[in-house]
């Protein structure tokens, strides 16, 4: 019997494909938008988070704002740092924008990151040729330089960079080595930007200051302990000052990624609710139109000894049907739209079960709920008036 | 012989209410139809022959009176279970033979199963069995919009078959049909009836009356003459 009510709802959408197609419409974009959304918002957070594991589940980021007298932190602080409990390693930043000179070609506006040799044994930090950082660098304040795959590009187009000589703030540098191209938010930045080590560029790029530490501790010591202990150096050092700096960990980040995109999908889910509702009024305006174009038949069906459940049932599994229909091109579409989506920003894409179960489930819901009025109008009509019905 | 009548109509009164008025379209009528017999009911328009009919097809509850129906009195059932009384025991034939256009003989034929609980094999070994007898098998691919009037109609009456029903109720058979047609649609109702089947029509025709071995004529609600059973 179930079998049969489905070939003939089947065989009643199949027989009005122009109004059915346009009908579903609404349940079509809702269910598209829906599903892109997630599967994008999922590829982002998957991506931030792997990003974030990359770099390091433990690390925490000190941040220096400073004090007139002590506005940054210097080479006796770090080894101070360096000397806690836990701590594996300081990696102090610093960050300046200067103009640089290669040959015949300037370029204004280059960001110099000042690292220290530990970056180099963080995710996302290949070379693509030449050398790192060396820690003979840092302690010899050897002025060489590493460029980002870009800016390399840019300055040494088609020849290796390694080994010629370039300006930076009209110091002379020597390039060591280059970078990879590097993907994601993070690092990105990088790729048009140069690395020397940071004591260096404290020293020669002015206001180039050590204003951000990565501080990293053994995987599976307590975060907040380290949190507690680095904290209270950090306030000795300032003078017992706790305002001039903020420590930051990655779990904070992470929690305030979640936050924005919860909201951005909260928005985004209102918007896909109303087209399903819009939509949803539109299976039922075709419903009503239906029962009323075939009160005939449900008069014949009715006589032949359909029980008013059975009529019922008939549109309802009509409206649900016609919904998966939606349903089935809204993922179609909203995966095709996530894919290209996540081509164009660089996410990760993965099709998982639950934006196909949450179709279906949307698509069954909104044909039993808007398919209910124009079903039961079906189920009470009157058989001996709907076979005169022509 | 003194069986219970498969019909038994017992001062069954309809009333409608027009405009707050009531107006009754069936007064008082008593009718008795043994297992087995053909007849025909037989009126003008307006003689509130349809009325009957809906009431003995189990369309319609009476107002007032009882209607027993092979050993089922058909008073206070819900639509439920006046479809499943339909089911099971009334076969309908109508004039404008109502088949639905999108399906096949043979679906049309199977739909008063569909309702039923008859299992998938038995469906088919019956749907097959009335074609048959019906003379259409060799159409049951064919779609109502392929097949000629005649042809409709014995679809309709193998559909009105297949449930092996108490009763064919058959509502002016012949009223969408050619005579030459129609005659042939009456002999099949004779043939079903030789069968043991037992077969009510409703007409306002007395060239198809006389198919029939009783007449019942119907006046202004009420029967005026019985042309009484086969058996008197």
């Amino acid at each position: 019997m179930l079998k049969q009510i489905m070939v003939m709802a089947l065989d009643s959408i199949i027989s009005n494909k122009v109004r059915s197609g346009l009908t579903v419409l609404g349940i079509v974009i809702g269910v598209a938008s829906i599903i892109a959304l997630m599967l994008l918002g999922a590829g982002a957070t998957a991506q931030i988070q792997g990003e974030l594991a990359g770099l390091g589940g433990n690390r925490l980021t000190v941040s220096v704002t400073g004090t007139p007298v002590k506005p940054a932190l210097t080479e006796e602080n770090l080894r101070l740092l360096e000397g806690l409990s836990q701590v594996t390693a300081v990696l102090p930043s610093t960050s300046a924008r200067v103009r640089v000179v290669a040959g015949d070609v300037q370029k204004a506006n280059v960001r110099v990151f000042g690292r220290s040799s530990d970056f180099f044994t963080t995710p996302g930090t290949e070379l693509a040729g030449g050398r790192a950082l060396h820690p003979l660098d840092i302690g010899m304040r050897q002025h060489v330089a590493i460029l980002g795959a870009d800016l390399a590009e840019e300055l040494y187009p088609r020849r290796s960079p390694i080994g010629e000589r370039l300006y930076l703030r009209g110091r002379e540098f020597m390039v060591v080595g280059v970078m990879a191209a590097s993907e994601g938010f993070t690092m990105s930045n990088i790729n048009a930007g140069v690395i020397v080590p940071y004591n260096v560029a404290e020293r020669v790029l002015a206001g180039s200051r050590v204003n951000t530490v990565d501080v990293y501790f053994a995987m599976g010591s307590d975060v907040g302990a380290v949190g507690d202990e680095l904290l209270a150096a950090l306030t000795g050092i300032f003078d017992g000052r706790s305002d001039v700096f903020t420590i930051t960990n990655q779990q904070g980040i992470l929690d305030m990624m979640a936050t924005i995109m919860n909201t951005l999908t909260l928005l985004l889910s209102g918007i896909a609710a109303i087209s399903l509702l819009v939509g949803g009024i539109g299976i039922m305006n075709m419903m009503l139109v239906s029962v009323t174009e075939r009160t005939n038949e449900i008069g014949l069906r009715k006589a032949l000894g359909a029980e008013p459940h059975l009529i019922m049932m008939q549109f309802l599994i009509e409206a649900v049907m016609l919904c998966l229909l939606g349903g089935a091109i809204g993922l179609a579409l909203g995966m095709a739209l996530a894919y290209v989506g996540s081509l164009l920003m660089g996410f990760a894409f993965a099709v998982t079960l639950f934006p196909i179960v949450l179709a279906v489930g949307f698509s069954v819901a909104v044909g039993l709920i808007f398919g209910l009025v124009p079903a039961q109008k079906a189920s009470r009509l009157n058989p001996i008036d709907a076979l005169r019905h022509v | 012989m003194s069986t219970t009548p498969l019909i038994s109509l017992v001062e069954v009164s309809k009333s409608y209410f027009v405009g707050g008025e009531e107006q009754e379209v069936l007064h008082r009528v008593n009718l008795q139809v043994q297992k087995g017999e053909i007849a025909a009911i037989l009126g003008p328009s307006g003689s509130g022959k349809t009325t009957l009919m809906n009431i003995l097809g189990c369309l319609d509850v009476p107002t007032r009176g009882e209607y027993h129906l092979d050993g089922v009195l058909v008073a206070n059932l819900g639509e439920a279970e006046l479809a499943r009384v339909r089911n099971r025991k009334v076969g309908f034939v109508f004039q404008n033979f109502q088949l639905l256009p999108r399906l096949n003989a043979y679906a049309n034929v199977e739909l008063p199963l569909l309702y039923s609980s008859c299992p998938p094999r038995e469906r088919r070994d019956r749907v097959f069995g009335v074609l048959e007898a019906v003379g259409i098998s060799h159409k049951a691919e064919s779609r109502p919009n392929q097949l000629s009037g005649g042809q409709q109609q014995r679809v309709a009456i193998a559909r009105a078959m297949v449930t092996e029903p108490a009763v064919i109720l058959a509502d002016e058979p012949t009223g969408a049909l050619d005579q030459k047609t129609g005659q042939q649609v009456m002999e099949l109702f004779r043939e079903i009836n030789a069968a043991g089947r037992t077969v009510l029509m409703i007409t306002h025709d007395h060239n198809v009356a006389k198919y029939a071995r009783r007449i019942i004529h119907i006046l202004d609600g009420q029967v005026s003459a019985d042309g009484g059973t086969p058996h008197a």
